[in-house]
């Protein structure tokens, strides 16, 4: 790039119109990868925010049935939160750890990330099966199903997250950390927190405006 | 029996022979005639013994050019489909007058109309766009390919396996006899209990992550793979307008996924989201499918207005006037797009002052897009024009686009809306938008940029045939629809009490068979520029048959796997032109290798489980479901695995490809 402005500014001299060496193009793709998989994630984002205007919309629509502060168990909730959030805090171990190159601390702190990322998910499906024990199913009325439309989507993620990170450990045990697995592991990074993000939003928007 | 019954159910689930429209003897017709041309394409592809050059050549490519003629050419065979319908639809309405009913029963017309339309906009105008800005735009910044060009194949399948499930639709159950957008409570489980809508919304789910990752890619493409010296304001226009539409549709593919899997939901598990019971509200469902809808539009004329605005510069001889307006002109379009959507149900009742926001936000686009037309104009102004077969194409647009435009403001205006709203003036109205920009472009396209897809260019004697049949056609066609819908004739309707409208409903239809004619004339210029593709006025061996501009036009045609062998640097707007003007020479020795990605079958395994768990899950078939989800996802992790992805194409392979070039270059000088 230094090489190409100097020339094209000065009058008189003949104007570069191609580059002689092609190692340039290699630095796009590594860089691309991470602006691509932002771009995802903003996507996603956006399915979200449908589920969440869904939500503002219909989420006090009871229609006879029962309402957030009859249904929700604010302890559990805290509980899995807490689970995600130091989920959250142990994936940043392990991108700390990879980036000092040591292949047993990122595994480890990964592998840590996965168990609080099932111990959430777990507390989910808890509180699903819950719900639908005691009657108040997505077909009761349409809070109730917007509440599982958000909630799933979101446990969903989780539980997408979770395959890609065992999938992952094998990858890195496999390869150890080449650059390609380097890359994945930040994509997954960035994907976690992510949804920790999504779900502070679920969170206050959802379980603690509902109840009150 | 019952044990039968009960077997039967759990290894088709609601599949059985009943589902085959057999008492539809259009249908079946149609079936049997597709039938025997299918198993003669198939012959003779087994003849020819061109199996192994598809699968190697096209099918698993991830080369950014045949991924982008491979897009084309599903978009001209699902155009012919679509056609046929609108034929079909204008024969019904020019018939069913004064107590007849016509050929079509209700049944079949109602899916018609909705096939016609899912078809129109997902299957022929997104494939056609996406096509282009995949051929075109890597050449135009110096690329030589997209940034995931694995994605990029596997986009190109999902969109397939759409188009797929829609056309299987045709011939095993039924489609959605709702109208394009689905709306419930019509398109509910109560209303719609059969198939129809279960494939409109699978279809329209796989295709859309096609497309939605299609815009990631080539977002990224745009923002990371510019050659150097190309800073944004030296893209190539029709580069910013792709950029423009896929940051478009990454910003409202994910509402469609999001409100078509809600609607899903409502069918599939009885959830409470658009039902009529339950505190469900089917108008959340109307505006969440316009947030996606409205930019829709917009998706499709973007790179209809980039396509013109290098057809008119390059066919003006001409810098195209006022590029830096033209940028911030597609950026306002872009972002005023997002905020107009509830025109489009002015008389939901969300009173005075909403309507008044969206009525005056929906008629300032129009600022924007009229800037664009006095800079097309303005460029043609003292220009060295000439008349080749995408100029043409271009001139009808500005004529008939103004028009679609200023009916288009008409209906921005609340009050008007309320009379006209559902009615076919609206149905002229979009057509006139949609024939006269997207379809006017995209064609105007297909022939400027087909001498570089192919090395030859299109009969333009020919070409110019499809022009005025278009031309005239979409005119005759559609005044009488405005009429019409001024008379207060609603949308949709399948017969006419009135005989007074019938000689208008007539005209429109003879309109629709010159449309017809002038689509064969469309494939015809294809045709007889293939047969004389050795002609010397037909070849292209120059590699810029037009005296382009940009930079696709700075190397061979069709181009190399590579693209460039060296990559190019952007001194000023058109960048090609610049280097024209001040000597560029080709580098003829030093080359070096070049890094590529390999070929891969994965996007046609993973989008045929797809098609696969589609059809499952349209007709309950529950075991089939399970086993292509679990094998599709097993698929890709496997996938995942590969990391041998890229190879290098070696230097003396590259040198013979460009001594190859020099020849041809040479020759042309000598004759």
């Amino acid at each position: 790039m230094t090489k190409v402005s100097s020339t094209s500014g000065l009058a008189g001299e003949a104007p570069v119109f191609f580059l002689t060496e092609t190692d340039e193009d290699h630095g796009h793709h590594e860089t691309g990868t991470n602006l691509g998989f932002w771009i995802y994630l903003m996507s996603d984002c956006l399915i979200f925010a449908s589920l969440f205007a869904v939500h503002a919309v219909v989420g006090r629509n009871y229609a006879g049935g029962p309402a957030p502060v009859d249904l929700f168990d604010l302890n559990i909730i805290l509980l899995s939160t807490t689970a995600l959030l130091i989920s959250s805090i142990t994936y940043g171990f392990s991108v700390i750890a990879m980036q000092s190159g040591k292949q047993q601390g990122t595994l480890g702190w990964l592998a840590a990330t996965g168990v609080f990322g099932l111990i959430f998910l777990g507390l989910s499906l808890y509180e699903f099966y819950h719900l639908i024990h005691i009657g108040a199913t997505p077909q009761v009325s349409a809070f109730l199903s917007s509440f599982f439309a958000l909630v799933g989507t979101h446990a969903l993620h989780v539980a997408f997250g979770i395959v890609w990170l065992v999938v992952l450990l094998v990858q890195i045990k496999q390869r150890g950390l080449i650059e390609a697995n380097q890359r994945r592991v930040l994509c997954l990074s960035m994907f976690w927190h992510f949804l920790d993000l999504v779900w502070i939003v679920v969170f206050s928007f959802v379980y603690l405006i509902g109840v009150l | 029996m019952a044990l039968d019954s009960n077997l039967q159910q759990l290894l088709f689930g609601r599949l059985t022979l009943e589902a085959l429209p057999l008492h539809e003897p259009i249908v079946v017709v149609t079936f049997v005639g597709v039938a025997l041309g299918g198993i003669a394409v198939l012959g003779a592809l087994t003849y020819f013994r061109l199996w192994g050059y598809l699968w190697h050549e096209w099918f698993t490519s991830v080369d950014h050019k045949k991924i982008g003629i491979m897009y084309i050419v599903l978009g001209i065979v699902m155009f012919l489909r679509g056609l046929a319908d609108a034929i079909m639809l204008r024969l019904q309405q020019a018939i069913a007058s004064g107590g007849s009913e016509g050929y079509l029963n209700a049944h079949h017309y109602d899916q018609i109309f909705t096939a016609h339309g899912v078809i129109m906009i997902f299957f022929v105008a997104m494939p056609l766009v996406t096509g282009l800005m995949n051929y075109v735009m890597p050449l135009q910044i110096g690329a030589r390919d997209v940034a995931f060009p694995f994605l990029n194949n596997l986009s190109f399948w999902l969109t397939t396996s759409g188009a797929v499930l829609v056309m299987i639709s045709l011939f095993v159950g039924e489609f959605a006899q709702t109208g394009w957008l689905a709306y419930p409570p019509l398109s509910g489980i109560d209303n719609s209990p059969w198939v129809g809508v279960d494939y409109y919304l699978w279809s329209l789910q796989i295709a859309g992550v096609g497309t939605t990752l299609s815009g990631i890619n080539l977002i990224v493409t745009i923002v990371k793979m510019r050659c150097p010296g190309m800073h944004y304001m030296r893209m190539p226009i029709f580069t910013w307008t792709s950029l423009c539409t896929n940051i478009l549709i990454v910003a409202t593919f994910p509402i469609l996924t999001a409100v078509l899997a809600l609607l899903t939901l409502d069918r599939y598990v009885g959830t409470h989201f658009f039902t009529n019971d339950g505190g469900g509200n089917p108008m959340m469902y109307v505006n969440l499918i316009w947030i996606w809808g409205h930019p829709e539009v917009y998706i499709l004329v973007l790179p209809a207005f980039g396509i013109f605005s290098e057809v008119v510069a390059t066919l003006s001889g001409k810098r195209l006037f006022g590029y830096t307006s033209m940028v911030y002109a597609t950026a306002c379009i872009t972002i005023l797009s997002y905020i107009v959507w509830l025109h489009h149900f002015f008389t939901m009742g969300a009173g005075a002052t909403v309507n008044t926001f969206f009525g005056i936000t929906t008629m300032i686009i129009s600022i924007p897009t009229g800037a664009k037309i006095f800079n097309w104009l303005f460029t043609m102004y003292k220009g060295r024009i000439r008349f080749e077969v995408p100029m043409y194409w271009s001139i009808g647009f500005m004529l008939t686009f103004v028009v679609g435009g200023m009916t288009g403001v008409l209906l921005a205006v609340p009050p008007a809306d309320f009379v006209l709203h559902n009615s076919l003036f609206l149905v002229a109205h979009f057509h006139n938008t949609i024939i006269g920009g997207v379809v006017f472009g995209l064609f105007a396209g297909l022939v400027y940029w087909f001498p570089k897809m192919f090395g030859f260019r299109a009969d333009p004697f020919v070409g110019k045939i499809a022009f005025w049949c278009w031309q005239i056609g979409f005119w005759v066609a559609f005044m009488p629809v405005y009429i019409l819908g001024l008379m207060g004739v609603t949308r949709r309707l399948s017969q006419f009490d009135d005989t007074s409208l019938q000689p208008l409903f007539i005209t429109a239809a003879v309109g629709a068979g010159l449309i017809g004619i002038g689509t064969l004339a469309l494939v015809g210029q294809f045709a007889v520029g293939f047969l004389r593709r050795k002609d010397p006025a037909y070849a292209d061996t120059t590699g810029d048959p037009w005296n382009g501009r940009t930079l696709e036009w700075a190397t061979s045609s069709p181009p190399p796997a590579y693209n460039f062998a060296f990559t190019p640097v952007a001194h000023d707007i058109d960048a090609w032109w610049d280097m024209k003007k001040r000597g560029y020479s080709r580098p003829l020795t030093g080359f070096v290798p070049v890094h590529m990605p390999h070929n891969t079958g994965m996007g046609v395994v993973l989008a045929g489980l797809a098609t696969v768990l589609g059809f499952a899950l349209i007709w309950h078939i529950w075991w089939l479901v399970v086993v292509a989800f679990v094998t599709l996802i097993g698929t890709a992790i496997a996938h995942t695995f590969n990391y041998n992805r890229d190879y290098y194409i070696p230097a003396a392979e590259v040198a013979a490809i460009e001594d190859n070039r020099t020849r041809l270059l040479a020759g042309k000088v000598t004759s």
